[in-house]
């Protein structure tokens, strides 16, 4: 019987058996961020236990810092500054890889890690935050860890986990024009749940996935922890190789070569088991957007919201009147055409160059409507100069979007920057709990093209029904 | 870390699913770099009806009598979803919560309870159903006894519910055991593989060969 990727890079990493299943895994790279990551050196420092390989190590500064043009380590959230001067104050003089706030590679963690071929393929990376499975996407075992096991991870570079159960999701079709990775995984978390992967590693495989490209894989593994998987993963490809070549932390040019036989052969058996499977034809899938508190409360633009008799669980349905309440809408209601007030282009899960790109093509030559706040901010300090260079920036500056400093910004309220109480906010993000983006702030979740075209709408609108071409 | 075994508490029944850690403690009521000083931000959007003044919201379950001491919270599906802020256990710890009872859990947050001492029970949505009724009805009396040893909750005089947990999280929370330190025993061991592991992946130290 063979075996699968998740295996293959696990039993590779697998120092020893703990029993009960438990293994002890080695793991290759670490990142961290000021919100979560400060507290876990901190704590370390604390206990004086050292960190094993600084070298493995990377941080930078996101979560918390302000995006508006000349920021620094002021910062709106209240006692912001604190978490950016420990981070600080943490690394230096270690060894560890840091990008501070001035740096030109700065940016949001798993914007970053990709983008300096920090994650790479067959490699275990871990990350006190929980999108770090994002980076699956390069064929990379990652997963967000908590504080605790953070600093277990860096006082010993291994962590203590129990192999997940395996599923494989299958994207087979073709992916229609205008509908992206962030449709996808909408699509999949309405239907299956957002525990639909509990306890489960997922490996994305099909032709839509060969035919992704690689930041739009990334935006799909983001969203698997709204799934409840512990992680995603994706074999790595022709793709995925010529990405990661000269990145500044790939390997160079003679190690690559090395490197890049082993990616090639790292994929998963033809006979391998996997413990569930879905199977998904994307050819029918258009726009989605949510209309709840959770990214499983989401439909395409076109229908309407469900009416709360379909539901069947009673907790289910419970949460279906509270979330139909705290967003201001009816069951049965038709989302399209639904007024905004606001518009946001960031995250990690959306602020990558082909994002942006993807954004700036429907906004150019036009106006966002009148009253809409629309904000975008680029994921890294990188991707921010490159839409620079390509003149994005002028496009959305003269649609009416700020164009911001790179973090995470308004992705989620940490007592800074917010939309504002019962604002409606379209948004490129991927949680759109209650709160997360300001007092109750009523937050949809959708593709970088259907924000924009939004934007425009001044109403929630799919970018083709507002005649739009991409 | 204080070790588990067996308590009886008072127990709150939360059911909603999808009690996301957003919503255990916002982003906002973490404003040191620290470990503590989390509990007076817990369900902070819940709890308060203004988070500037921290006025209580009496409708909110553990803002009422007696509920305020319960320690255990008895709760819907996919309890802690979301960010992995390790705060919202943090939060639940210091405010006196020792034991949830859900259906499921985020997974991040389940190892998360386990390193800080919190028992983190799976049960069917059926018997939390029940489970929440009976401590409804009278909750200063009818009070939840947890045995970890035995893996069993029992309430009322008659019903004693059994729970699957992982052998290892299990004798973790027994005796309150420190993960770093068990680990750094094994050093040479990591170090034996480190050295094999970086030699056939040579590739893989590439990056900080250029960076030393
Ligand atoms: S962009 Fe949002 S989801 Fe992503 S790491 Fe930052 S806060 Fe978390």
């Amino acid at each position: 019987m063979g075996s699968t990727l998740f295996e293959k890079i696990w039993d590779q990493h697998s120092i020893c058996d703990l029993g009960d299943g438990n293994e002890l895994i080695y793991i290759d790279r670490i990142f961290l961020h000021e919100r979560t990551g400060s507290i876990a050196l901190k704590s370390l420092e604390e206990r004086k236990v050292s960190i094993r390989n600084p070298n493995q190590v990377f941080a930078t500064i996101d979560h918390i810092v302000d995006t508006f043009p000349g920021r620094g380590d002021k910062t709106l959230v209240p006692s912001g500054s604190d978490f950016i001067q420990s981070l600080r104050a943490s690394v230096k003089g270690s060894k560890i890889h840091f990008f501070d706030i001035d740096d030109p590679n700065q940016g949001i963690v798993h914007v970053v890690s990709p983008e300096q071929g920090i994650a790479l393929p067959g490699i275990t990376y871990i990350c006190p935050d929980s999108h770090t499975c994002s980076l699956g996407a390069l064929g990379t075992l990652a997963w967000g860890v908590g504080s605790t096991e953070c600093e277990h991870a860096l006082a010993t570079n291994t962590l203590i986990k129990k192999k997940p159960k395996l599923m494989k999701i299958t994207l087979d079709g073709i992916l229609p024009l205008g509908v992206t990775s962030k449709d996808i995984i909408l699509h999949l978390i309405s239907q299956h749940g957002a525990d639909g992967a509990k306890g489960h590693a997922i490996e994305f495989m099909g032709s839509v996935i060969e035919d992704l490209e690689i930041e739009s894989r990334l935006t799909l593994c983001n969203m698997a922890v709204e799934f409840g998987a512990t992680t995603g993963i994706i074999a790595p490809d022709n793709k995925t190789i010529s990405y990661l070549e000269g990145k500044a932390f790939s390997p160079d040019e003679n190690d690559f070569n090395k490197a890049r036989d082993y990616w090639s052969e790292l994929k998963t058996d033809q006979d391998a088991i996997f413990d569930k499977t879905i199977n998904i034809d994307c050819s029918n899938i258009t726009p989605y957007v949510t209309w709840g508190t959770n990214p499983q409360q989401a439909i395409p633009i076109s229908h309407s919201i469900p009416f709360v008799d379909q539901i069947k669980n009673e907790n289910e349905k419970e949460a279906m009147i509270r979330a139909l309440e705290y967003m201001g809408l009816e069951q049965g209601q038709s989302i399209n055409d639904q007024k905004i007030d606001a518009a946001f282009i960031g995250s990690c899960t959306n602020s990558r160059i082909s994002d942006l790109r993807s954004a700036a093509k429907i906004l150019k030559d036009k106006k966002v409507a009148n009253n809409i706040t629309a904000i975008c901010v680029p994921g890294s300090s990188q991707v921010k100069k490159q839409a620079e260079e390509e003149g994005l920036d002028k496009i959305f500056k003269s649609a009416g979007f700020e164009w911001r400093e790179s973090g995470c910004s308004m992705c989620f309220f940490a007592g800074g920057e917010s939309f504002g109480q019962n604002q409606r906010v379209i948004s490129t993000t991927n949680r759109n709990f209650e709160n997360r983006q300001g007092k109750s702030t009523r937050t949809h979740l959708a593709s970088p093209m259907t924000v924009a075209a939004s934007a425009i709408a001044g109403k929630i609108s799919d970018a083709k029904s507002i005649g739009i071409e991409q | 870390m204080k070790s588990f075994k067996t308590f009886s508490g008072i127990a709150a029944p939360l059911i909603r699913v999808n009690i996301d850690t957003d919503a255990i403690i916002p982003s906002r009521e973490i404003k040191t770099v620290s470990k503590k000083g989390l509990s007076v931000g817990l369900f902070a959007e819940w709890r308060y009806l203004s988070l500037e003044s921290k006025k209580e919201n009496p409708d909110f379950i553990l803002n009422q009598e007696p509920f305020k001491k319960a320690s255990i919270l008895v709760t819907g599906n996919n309890f802690g979803c979301g960010s992995s802020r390790e705060h919202a256990v943090w939060a639940l710890s210091e405010w006196g919560i020792r034991a949830i009872i859900a259906p499921s859990y985020g997974s991040i947050f389940y190892s998360n309870c386990i390193k800080n001492g919190i028992l983190p029970i799976v049960m069917d949505e059926r018997v939390i159903s029940s489970m929440s009724v009976y401590i409804k009805e009278n909750p200063e009396e009818n009070r939840l006894t947890v045995n970890l040893i035995k893996n069993k909750v029992s309430y009322s005089n008659e019903i004693v519910e059994t729970f699957v947990i992982q052998k290892q999280d299990k004798e973790f929370l027994i005796n309150g055991l420190d993960q770093i330190e068990q680990t750094l025993q094994k050093n040479s061991i990591i170090s034996e593989f480190e050295k094999l592991h970086k030699k056939t992946n040579p590739w893989l130290n590439a990056s900080w060969k250029s960076t030393v």
